[in-house]
């Protein structure tokens, strides 16, 4: 684990930020639309990435699980918007509520555990949120389901641009990164990272480590769920497909490849992720194979993952 | 004096093994009381016991007139009951000011809070400066915990316990591995802590004991074969074939 001080934490996110908000132009000069498409994936799962970082990075919790949130998000969607329910505010606070539903009641079984059995059972509730959604009938079950149209704004239907969802994607992304960094350096973040570290010390000055753990969940469940309302108005189709546990997989995949507990290592996981998925399938059917080596040196020599790796290449202690 | 503590009856097995068998016990308000005995015989699990962290099989605990079987061990912090261990447990990824401020923090309002920046309340980095004078280690107070010499640790940790401002306070052999002037001066700090804070204090090094305690019990095997002033301690004949008398020869 590395720790980032605040401020270069801070300082790499806006440099990641702006350049973020430079690529729509990149495309156009590049003629390339492809690429405003891309990097809006990219974000989304930059938000779910930071969110899992919130608990893994931050509490010790591996939730192999977190890729139900990405489904929650996302048939929160496709259900209020069949009933007419369009406004995308409206529709992430749906997705708010019914991701802290769901990681109350499943983190509050699911932290009695420790280890190894809080990484099953926390599969074993996102594949159960998986089979629920398989077994939705009405909303195309196995098949998925194709959404009518993306997300209104003020009741216009300005991200049918990719450009405006671009920036909505963005803008999502900046504000939930800004609010995860004040988290852990608030009273509440200080106490997360504390049951951290050493459980037994934080109770011995009178904490009850639960408590601050299933908040934290809730939070992390919550802005999943964003990302996935994010994702079902990329793709404008949802499916169980988007919370299959290889996802929940790749999640934590990210986390590790950005860095560990740094917050900016999840978004840089995540563009690392799917970049590399996408140019090693140009090479290889196999490139999941290339990915797991990859993985493993990075984990082997990075120390800390990318953001490791390029704090040692800026040199000095950050 | 009245009693702060009431151990009635208390026990623990480990399988067949007692750890802590039939302890009954008055802990005065503002005595320095010792609990000495060799090796294995229960010290530990007790404390643990008293302070929560380990469940009793039997017996009732009586502090401040309420019974605490059943609180946890941070329900009981709150009611000024802290504990140190034997070893060293700290946050090694926090700094030594930090430390400290997480044990302010737990005792003034609510750690709900999401947004303002903890290391940047005054209010609990002045409360935990005071605590680090107090084990004169203000000035390693931006160094990592995890960095600190052993000794420093050890002084650390009482630091941290001071911070949840006990009435009794649980000190599992804070001498525990330091050196002759780092144990001189915690041995001073000890002295000025009677009459402010209860102390049940579990040490080996018997001269700091005898300097120290206001009474002694002796525990072997997990029972307590004698209680009394440390000149009825020296002299009890028990005492000297089960334990003092080790020493002696
Ligand atoms: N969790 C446990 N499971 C099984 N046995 C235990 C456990 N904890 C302690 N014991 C045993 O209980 C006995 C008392 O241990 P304890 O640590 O309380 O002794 P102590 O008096 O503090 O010893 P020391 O002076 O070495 O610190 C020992 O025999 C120990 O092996
Ligand atoms: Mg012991």
């Amino acid at each position: 684990m590395i720790a980032l001080a605040p401020r270069t934490r801070l300082l790499a996110a806006a440099l990641l930020f702006v350049l973020f908000a430079l690529l729509p132009f990149l495309a156009t000069a590049l003629d390339d639309h492809f690429i405003v498409i891309t990097a809006t994936r990219v974000m989304v799962f930059a938000i779910a990435a930071l969110s899992l970082d919130l608990i893994l990075g931050y509490g010790a919790l591996v939730s192999f699980g977190h890729a139900a949130y990405l489904g929650i998000g996302a048939y929160t969607v496709a259900v209020l918007s069949s009933n007419g329910v369009s406004d995308l505010g409206l529709q992430m606070l749906g997705a708010v509520l019914a991701s802290a539903a769901f990681a109350a009641v499943t983190g509050a079984i699911s932290l009695r555990t420790k280890g190894v059995y809080f990484i099953m059972i926390t599969l074993a509730f996102g594949q159960m949120a998986f089979f629920f959604f398989v077994s939705l009938s009405s909303y195309g079950g196995d098949d998925g389901f194709t959404l009518q149209a993306r997300s209104t704004l003020a009741g216009m239907a300005l991200l049918e641009d990719d450009r405006v969802f671009f920036y909505v994607t963005l803008a999502a992304l900046v504000l939930l990164f800004l609010f995860a960094n004040a988290l852990i350096g608030s009273r509440f973040g200080r106490v997360l990272t504390g049951t951290r570290e050493n459980p037994l010390r934080m109770q011995a000055v009178g904490f009850t480590p639960f408590r601050y753990q299933l908040t934290a969940y809730v939070i992390s469940g919550c802005m999943a769920g964003i990302a996935g309302v994010l994702l079902a108005n990329q793709t404008e189709f949802v499916s169980p497909a988007f919370m299959t546990w290889h996802r929940s997989g790749e999640l934590i995949v990210m986390v590790i490849l950005g860095g560990i507990g740094t917050l900016v290592g999840g978004i840089l996981g995540a563009a690392a992720f799917l970049m590399l998925e996408e140019w090693l399938a140009i090479f290889s059917e196999h490139w999941k194979l290339g990915m797991g080596a990859l993985l493993i040196l990075v984990v082997l020599f990075t120390r800390g993952g990318l953001t490791g790796l390029l704090r040692r290449f800026l040199g000095g202690r950050a | 004096m009245s009693t702060l503590l009431q151990i009635r009856n208390l026990r623990k097995s480990y399988g067949a093994l007692k750890v802590t068998d039939d302890v009954t016990l008055d802990i005065e308000e503002g005595e320095l009381h010792a609990i000495i005995g060799p090796n294995g015989a229960g010290k530990t699990t007790l404390i643990s016991q008293l302070s929560g962290q380990n469940p009793s099989d039997a017996g009732a605990l009586i502090y401040q007139g309420e019974d605490i079987m059943r609180l946890s061990m941070a329900e009981r912090v709150h009611r000024g009951l802290a504990r140190s261990f034997q070893i060293t447990s700290l946050l090694p990824g926090f700094t030594v000011l930090e430390n400290v401020a997480m044990a302010v923090q737990a005792r003034s309002g609510s750690s709900f809070r999401f947004f303002a920046q903890a290391a940047k309340e005054d209010e609990l980095n002045r409360d935990a400066m005071v605590c680090l004078r107090r084990v004169k280690l203000a000035d390693r107070a931006d160094r990592l915990a995890g960095s600190l010499s052993h000794g420093e640790q050890r002084q650390l940790e009482i630091a941290v316990a001071l911070a949840t401002e006990p009435k009794l306070l649980l000190l599992d052999e804070p001498l525990a591995g330091t050196g002759h002037e780092e144990s001189a001066a915690l041995v001073e700090l000890m002295r000025g802590m009677k009459r402010r804070h209860t102390v049940v204090l579990i040490e080996h090094d018997m001269e700091a004991v005898f300097a120290l305690a206001d009474r002694l019990s002796v525990l072997v095997y997990g029972r307590v074969i004698a209680t009394g002033t440390p000149e009825e301690i020296r002299n009890n004949p028990e005492v000297r074939a089960a334990y003092l008398g080790e020493e002696a020869a």
